[in-house]
C-alpha cells in the first residue's frame, strides 16, 4: 500500500477517532488517504485553529490529539499551538506535509524548514527520510507524546515519500534507548516525604497541571484528606482538587486568593505535585515561601530544583507516588491536632480576605457576576474553556471547579485565540458534555473563523464573550503601572459579534442586563447548535487580588 | 524585571541581571543515537541559555548506531546542571557525563602552518620534536606541523611558534575519555 495508507492504519492502531486539519499541495496524498480511511476529519479554517482544537481534545479526553497541515504556511501556522502544547504539556501529534525531497533546501514553492523552525518547541520531531520508516516513526511519535511529561511531537512527511509503495505490517514494539521516563518514585524518598508531612505544623499541598495529566486527582484528594492538609492549585491544576472541599484554599499565584498565597508564605512544608514554580506563582522568587522546606513530585527531572531547590525530590508518575505516599503517611499515625493552630490561622485569612467584588447598583453586569451566573446556569457541570486575559482569571477565581479536565485554558504561553478552537476540540472529544467558552472581545477575534467550522460540523459550543471593549488585562496594567496611559488597548464596539455569529451559521445573542442574565444564559445554553453571546460588562473593572510583578506574595494588592 | 513599573532601567542593572559565569570550563561527553538533527538540538539548548560552546567534536563510536559528542563550555555551576537535565530530555541522547579533569584523559589535534625560511626552519623542526609533533607538509616557504595533546600543550606550542610567523592554526577541539576500566 502507499505510505499514506499505512499512515491511516497506524492512526487507527493508535486509537485515533478524529483529526483536525486543512489540506494543501504537499499533503494531497494524505488527504486522498483520509477520503475513505474511516477516521473523522474536522476541516478547520486556519491551521492554528486545528492545532488548538487538537489540544482541547487532548486536554478534555486525556487522549493524544492530532492536527494536520500542509507544508510552508500550513506548518508555520502551527507554531503557536505547538509552543502552547509544549508549555502546558499537552499530548498532540502534528502531521505536516513537506515538499518533495528533491526540492528540499532549494526554496521550493511552499517549502519551509519545518523541522528547524519547530525544533525548540517540540518534545520531539521526525523528518521522514524513507517511506519504510513511516509506521515505526508514527508509533514512536504517539508514544513520546503520551508518556512521561506529555508534549507535542511533529512528523514532517515529504510528499513524494508519502506515495511510496510499502508493505505494511503492524508495528508491535518501539525501541527508544534514550527515552525512558521514570515512572516509579524512589521508595526512600517517598518515605522521607511522608515523615516530613507527618512532622509539619504548617503544611500546604501545592498542585499543578501534572496532577491532571497524571489522572491523579483522586489520589491527591486521598492524601489531602488523610492528613487534613490544606490544598491550593495553580491555574493549570484547577479541578485537580474539589473547590467545594473545606480544605481548599483557592488558586494561588498572581491572581490567586490571599489565603492561598499567605499560606504558601507562612508554610513550613510545601508539597509540590506536578507544578513548576513558575514566576506567576512565586512572585519575587527570593522572598517566596521563606520558611518552607519543599517536597517536589514531578515526572520531569529537569523541573526539580529548576526555580526553587527541592529538599525531597521525587521523580515519577504522580498517581503512583501519591498512592504510595498515602500508605506511608497513614502508617505513621500522625496526630492531626498538630495542625489546629495552622487551620485557625487559615480560617482567619479566609474570613478577612474572601474573594470579593463590589456589585453594580444598577443593571450593569460585573464580570465576576457573569462567571457566578455561568456557574449557576451550568450547575457547575460544564467543561469551561477560556481564552487569555482578565476573563480567564475571573473564571479561574469564580467558577469553582470540582473535577479534573473540566477547565481548559492556555496557561504557560497565555495564547489569545486558544479558547474557541480548544472548545471545539473538547466538544468533539466529549459530545455528551456541555462545553462553554469564556472569551474576551480581544481574544475571540484571534481565531473567530472557527465559528464556521462549528456550524458546519454541528459542534454545539456555547461562546460567552465578556465584552469590555478593551484588551482588558493590558489596560489594567497600563492603569496600575503606567499612569493610565491607555496605549492601543481599546477595541471599541467592533465587530458586531451577533451579526458575525449569524454570518458564520451560529446563533448570535446579546445580553446587557444583570437582572435577567441567569435566565438569559440558561436560554443560550438550551439553544441547539453553536451559540455566540456578546455579554456587555463593566468596562474598566480590575482583576484582584494581585501580586504586583516583582513583589513577594505577602504584599498582594486589591 | 517585568514591566510592572515605567521607571527606566540603567544599563548597570541590566548587566547585573545577565547572570554571572564562574568561568569554570565543563567538558561534557554525550553519547547520542546516530540520527539526523541531534547536533542541532544539542547546540540549540546551549544557545537558548546563552552558553557559548567553545569546542565541539562529533565522531563515530565502537557501536555504529551511536556517536560521541564532546563539547567544552564555560558556565556557572547551577545553570550547566539545568542544561544537562534538558539534554537528558532529548530523545536521541543516551548518556551525558560532565567530566572531571582529574579522572579523564583529554586530547586534541592541531595543525600549525608556519612561515619557515632559512635558519628558522631547523629550529622549528627541533621544537616540533620536543613536542612530539610531526611535519606533515614541507615547502620552500612554509611548514605544516601537527601536534596532539591536551589543550595546555597545544596552547604552549602555539606561543612558541607564533614569533616564527604563524600563518594559520586549526584545532579539532578536545575529545575526552574517562580513566580506568569503566566506560565514559
Ligand atoms: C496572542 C497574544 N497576543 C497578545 C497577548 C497579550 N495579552 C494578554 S491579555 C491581553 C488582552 C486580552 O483581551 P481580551 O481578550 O479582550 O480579554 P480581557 O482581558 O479584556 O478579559 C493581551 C493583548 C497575548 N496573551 N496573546
Amino acid at each position: 500500500m502507499r505510505a499514506v495508507d499505512a499512515l491511516m492504519e497506524c492512526l487507527k492502531a493508535e486509537g485515533v477517532e478524529v483529526v483536525f486539519g486543512l489540506p494543501g499541495g504537499a499533503n494531497l496524498p494524505t488527504y486522498d488517504a483520509f477520503y475513505d480511511a474511516g477516521i473523522r476529519h474536522v476541516l478547520v479554517r486556519h491551521e492554528a485553529g486545528g492545532g488548538h482544537a487538537a489540544e482541547g481534545y487532548a486536554k478534555a479526553t486525556g487522549k493524544v490529539g492530532v492536527a494536520v497541515a500542509t507544508s510552508g504556511p500550513g506548518a508555520t501556522n502551527l507554531v503557536t499551538p505547538i509552543t502552547d502544547a509544549l508549555m502546558d504539556s499537552v499530548p498532540v501529534v502534528f502531521l505536516t506535509g513537506q515538499v518533495r525531497t528533491e526540492l528540499l533546501g532549494t526554496d521550493g514553492f511552499q517549502e519551509a524548514d519545518t523541522i528547524g523552525i519547530t525544533m525548540p518547541i517540540v518534545k520531539h520531531s521526525y523528518m521522514i527520510q524513507h517511506p519504510l520508516e513511516l509506521p515505526r516513526v508514527l508509533h514512536e511519535a504517539f508514544h513520546i507524546a503520551r508518556t512521561g511529561r506529555p508534549g507535542p511531537v511533529l512528523v514532517d512527511l515529504p510528499t513524494d515519500l508519502s506515495r511510496g509503495e510499502i508493505p505494511y505490517e503492524p508495528v508491535t514494539e518501539t525501541s527508544l534507548p534514550g527515552y525512558q521516563p521514570t515512572i516509579e518514585g524512589n521508595h526512600k524518598q517517598i518515605r522521607q516525604a511522608a515523615k516530613a508531612l507527618a512532622a509539619a505544623r504548617r503544611p500546604v499541598i501545592y498542585a499543578g497541571g501534572g496532577v491532571i495529566n497524571a489522572n491523579a486527582a483522586a489520589e491527591l484528594t486521598a492524601v489531602a484528606d488523610a492528613g487534613h492538609f490544606p490544598v491550593t492549585c495553580t491555574l493549570m491544576g484547577l479541578g485537580g482538587f474539589p473547590a467545594s472541599s473545606p480544605q481548599w484554599l483557592g488558586m494561588l499565584g498572581m491572581h490567586g486568593t490571599r489565603t492561598a498565597n499567605y499560606a504558601m508564605d507562612g508554610a513550613d512544608l510545601i508539597c509540590a505535585v506536578g507544578a513548576r514554580f513558575d514566576d506567576r506563582i512565586t512572585g519575587k522568587i527570593s522572598e517566596f515561601a521563606p520558611h518552607a522546606k519543599f517536597i517536589h513530585i514531578d515526572i520531569d527531572p529537569a523541573e526539580i530544583s529548576k526555580n526553587v531547590p527541592a529538599h525531597i525530590p521525587i521523580v515519577g508518575d504522580a498517581k503512583r507516588i501519591l498512592a504510595r505516599l498515602l500508605d506511608e503517611y497513614r502508617a505513621l499515625e500522625a496526630d492531626p491536632s498538630r495542625l489546629d493552630a495552622w487551620w485557625a490561622q487559615i480560617q482567619q485569612w479566609r474570613e478577612e480576605f474572601p474573594l470579593r467584588y463590589a456589585d453594580s447598583a444598577d443593571n450593569e453586569i460585573k464580570p465576576q457576576f457573569m462567571i457566578e451566573a455561568l456557574h449557576e446556569a451550568t450547575g457547575g457541570e460544564a467543561i469551561v474553556v477560556s481564552d487569555v486575559g482578565q476573563h480567564q482569571m475571573w473564571t479561574a477565581q469564580y467558577y469553582g471547579f470540582e473535577k479534573p479536565r473540566r477547565w481548559i485554558n492556555s496557561g504557560g504561553l497565555g495564547t489569545m485565540g486558544f479558547g474557541l478552537p480548544a472548545a471545539m476540540g473538547a466538544q468533539v472529544g466529549c459530545p455528551e458534555d456541555l462545553v462553554c467558552v469564556i472569551s474576551g472581545d480581544g481574544s475571540i477575534q484571534m481565531n473567530i473563523q472557527e465559528l464556521a467550522t462549528c456550524a458546519q460540523n454541528e459542534i454545539p459550543v456555547k461562546v460567552f464573550i465578556m465584552n469590555n471593549g478593551y484588551l482588558g488585562m493590558v489596560r489594567q496594567w497600563q492603569e496600575l503601572f503606567w499612569d493610565r496611559r491607555y496605549s492601543q488597548v481599546e477595541t471599541g464596539q467592533f465587530p458586531d459579534f451577533v451579526k458575525l455569529a449569524e454570518a458564520c451559521g451560529c446563533t448570535g445573542l446579546r445580553f446587557e442586563d444583570k437582572t435577567t442574565l441567569l435566565e438569559d444564559m440558561r436560554r443560550a445554553i438550551a439553544t441547539p447548535g453553536p451559540v455566540v453571546v456578546d455579554v456587555r460588562v463593566t468596562r474598566e473593572e480590575n482583576t484582584y487580588p494581585m501580586i504586583a510583578p516583582g513583589s513577594p506574595a505577602r504584599e498582594m494588592v486589591g | 524585571m517585568e514591566a510592572g513599573t515605567n521607571a527606566p532601567l540603567s544599563l548597570e542593572e541590566l548587566d547585573a541581571a545577565v547572570g554571572l559565569r564562574t568561568g569554570r570550563t565543563h567538558v561534557l561527553s554525550i553519547l547520542v543515537e546516530n540520527r539526523p538533527g541531534v547536533l542541532t538540538r544539542i547546540a540549540g539548548l546551549f544557545a537558548r541559555r546563552g552558553f557559548n560552546i567553545e569546542t565541539l567534536t562529533v565522531g563515530p563510536t565502537a557501536d555504529e548506531s551511536f556517536s560521541r559528542v564532546t563539547l567544552t563550555v564555560d558556565g556557572a555551576v547551577d545553570p550547566i546542571d539545568q542544561v544537562t537535565k534538558q539534554l537528558h530530555k532529548l530523545v536521541n541522547v543516551i548518556k551525558i557525563r560532565d567530566l572531571e579533569p582529574d579522572t579523564t584523559v583529554q586530547r586534541e589535534l592541531a595543525l600549525f602552518k608556519v612561515a619557515a625560511e632559512g635558519a628558522a626552519r631547523s629550529e622549528l623542526l627541533e621544537l616540533c620534536e620536543v613536542f612530539r609533533g610531526r611535519v606533515v607538509d614541507f615547502t620552500k616557504r612554509s611548514v605544516v606541523l601537527e601536534v596532539t595533546g591536551a589543550k595546555r600543550k597545544i596552547e604552549a606550542f602555539e606561543q612558541i611558534v607564533r614569533p616564527y610567523g604563524l600563518i594559520e592554526m586549526m584545532r579539532t577541539g578536545e575529545i575526552a575519555m574517562s580513566r580506568g576500566r569503566a566506560e565514559t
